[in-house]
């Protein structure tokens, strides 16, 4: 056996989950994710880390997983999509994205809700160019845009109502 | 998978990492935050048999402070710069840089030794860097040396970095107060590389001023004659003096333009 091809234990968080595995040191997050997780709201696009599609949040900020190795996140903290199910924010960007048209054919949404989640946490009221510089990480080849920025905008401003509500 | 098979090793300190690196018989390469590296290897341009993993190496994620300095740690990632985890030494310029690098979802990984050590022309701390005279400290199998930016980046991913040598931190002299900064960048699309890039620093009290100009073809260059002339006032000398120094680089007739305007802005801003 070469020494390439000899898997290296990793140990790591998924979703809250503790996750110990075996793989090949060239394994991206992405493939460990989908292939041996079966989390496939990663979507892999370019896997060259310019397309945004495969964006996850490693120990709370957003990454690319496409341009990550799997071995080198030992003791990460990961989060996918699939992990922010019942986050209430989350579920407003959806909302938003369902009602503004935000996505179509789909294959960037996950990237862009998690680009959404990780805006709305550090800008709480974004103007549709800090939106846009935002997103600028992730392509899109469907809605030309508009339809995101707009789901965004929405899902920023009614998790913002939804604060002072709770803050009233 | 994309990248062809390789053996990993995870250093525990910056010794471990360099007698791995020393006693790799083929191609070994240093792994920092993987944002350049990374889709190096997925497309295959960089083929290497062991990769040594900076990531668990705490001491190279630390500032340091002494009086007329700030140490970065080499594994610090752009965007602690940028949210302003560690001091500044540098009047704002390093947050403002560091925040206009790649996309958030790459500021978060990628780091400030990564992008040195790579020495890629557009990238933004070259210049920046070069514009606040870091130096750059360096650990190798001879020992440690450290170096001013100017001497280590020789080239387009060219540096004297050793096969086994890494980065381990970066000095920024703490700027004068008094020091005023002036950048521009220009890029296609928000978050690409740049297409050209200039930094000024102007200090009329100190009477010292730098311009440097990037994403050339080649490292960053000085342009010393259009420091003193803006640091003379004499700003109708000023345009001549830019167009003059950078066309000592052979650029096209439009290279030369966009640069000269950069140049220009950044030194405008400076003054301003």
């Amino acid at each position: 056996m070469k020494m390439g091809d000899m898997k290296i234990p990793v140990a790591l968080t998924v979703n809250g989950e503790d996750v110990a595995a075996d793989v090949e040191p060239r394994t991206s997050l992405a493939d460990f994710l989908r292939e041996q997780l079966r989390l496939t709201a990663i979507h892999l696009g370019c896997e060259h880390g310019v397309c945004g599609a495969c964006t996850v949040l490693i120990d709370g900020t957003p990454a690319r997983s496409c341009i990550a190795l799997a071995v080198a996140l030992e003791g990460a903290d990961v989060r996918t999509l699939e992990g922010l199910a019942a986050d209430p924010v989350m579920r407003t960007i959806k909302d938003a994205f369902h009602q503004e048209h935000g996505l179509q054919c789909g294959f960037c949404t996950p990237g862009m809700l998690i680009t959404a989640w990780d805006l709305i946490k550090i800008m709480p009221d974004p103007d549709a160019a800090a939106v846009r510089v935002a997103i600028s990480g992730n392509l899109c080849r469907c809605t030309g845009y508009q339809g995101i920025v707009r789901s965004i905008l929405r899902a920023a401003g009614e998790v913002r109502t939804c604060r002072q509500r709770e803050g009233a | 998978m994309k990248p062809a098979p390789f053996a990993y090793h995870r250093a525990r300190s910056v010794e471990d990492a360099v007698s791995a690196l020393a006693n790799c018989s083929g191609t070994a390469q240093a792994l920092a935050g993987g944002q350049s590296l990374v889709p190096m290897l997925n497309l295959r341009l960089v083929l290497v048999d062991l990769v040594v993993d900076l990531g668990a190496i705490a001491a190279l994620k630390v500032a340091s402070e002494t009086p007329s300095s700030i140490r970065y740690g080499a594994l610090l990632p752009h965007v602690a710069f940028e949210e302003r985890r560690v001091p500044d030494a540098s009047n704002g310029l390093m947050p403002l840089v560091a925040a206009h690098i790649a996309y958030r979802a790459v500021r978060t990984r990628g780091t400030i030794g990564g992008a040195i050590a790579l020495a890629d022309p557009a990238a933004d701390w070259l210049t920046a860097m070069l514009a606040l005279e870091a130096q750059i400290a360096l650990i190798g199998s001879n020992g440690r040396r450290t170096m001013p930016i100017a001497d280590f980046v020789t080239g387009p991913y060219s540096t004297t970095l050793g096969p086994a040598e890494l980065i381990e931190a970066v000095e920024v002299p703490r700027r004068a107060a008094t020091e005023r900064w002036g950048r521009c960048k220009v890029v296609r699309k928000t978050g690409e590389y740049a297409e050209s890039m200039a930094i000024a620093v102007i200090d009329r009290t100190r009477r010292t001023a730098r311009v440097v100009v990037g994403a050339l073809d080649g490292a960053p260059v000085l342009l010393p004659g259009a420091a003193l002339a803006a640091l003379a006032d004499r700003s109708g000398d000023v345009q001549e003096i830019v167009r003059s120094e950078l066309a000592a680089s052979a650029f096209t007739p439009a290279q030369l333009e966009l640069h000269s305007n950069v140049a220009l802005r950044a030194i405008k801003h400076a003054c301003a």
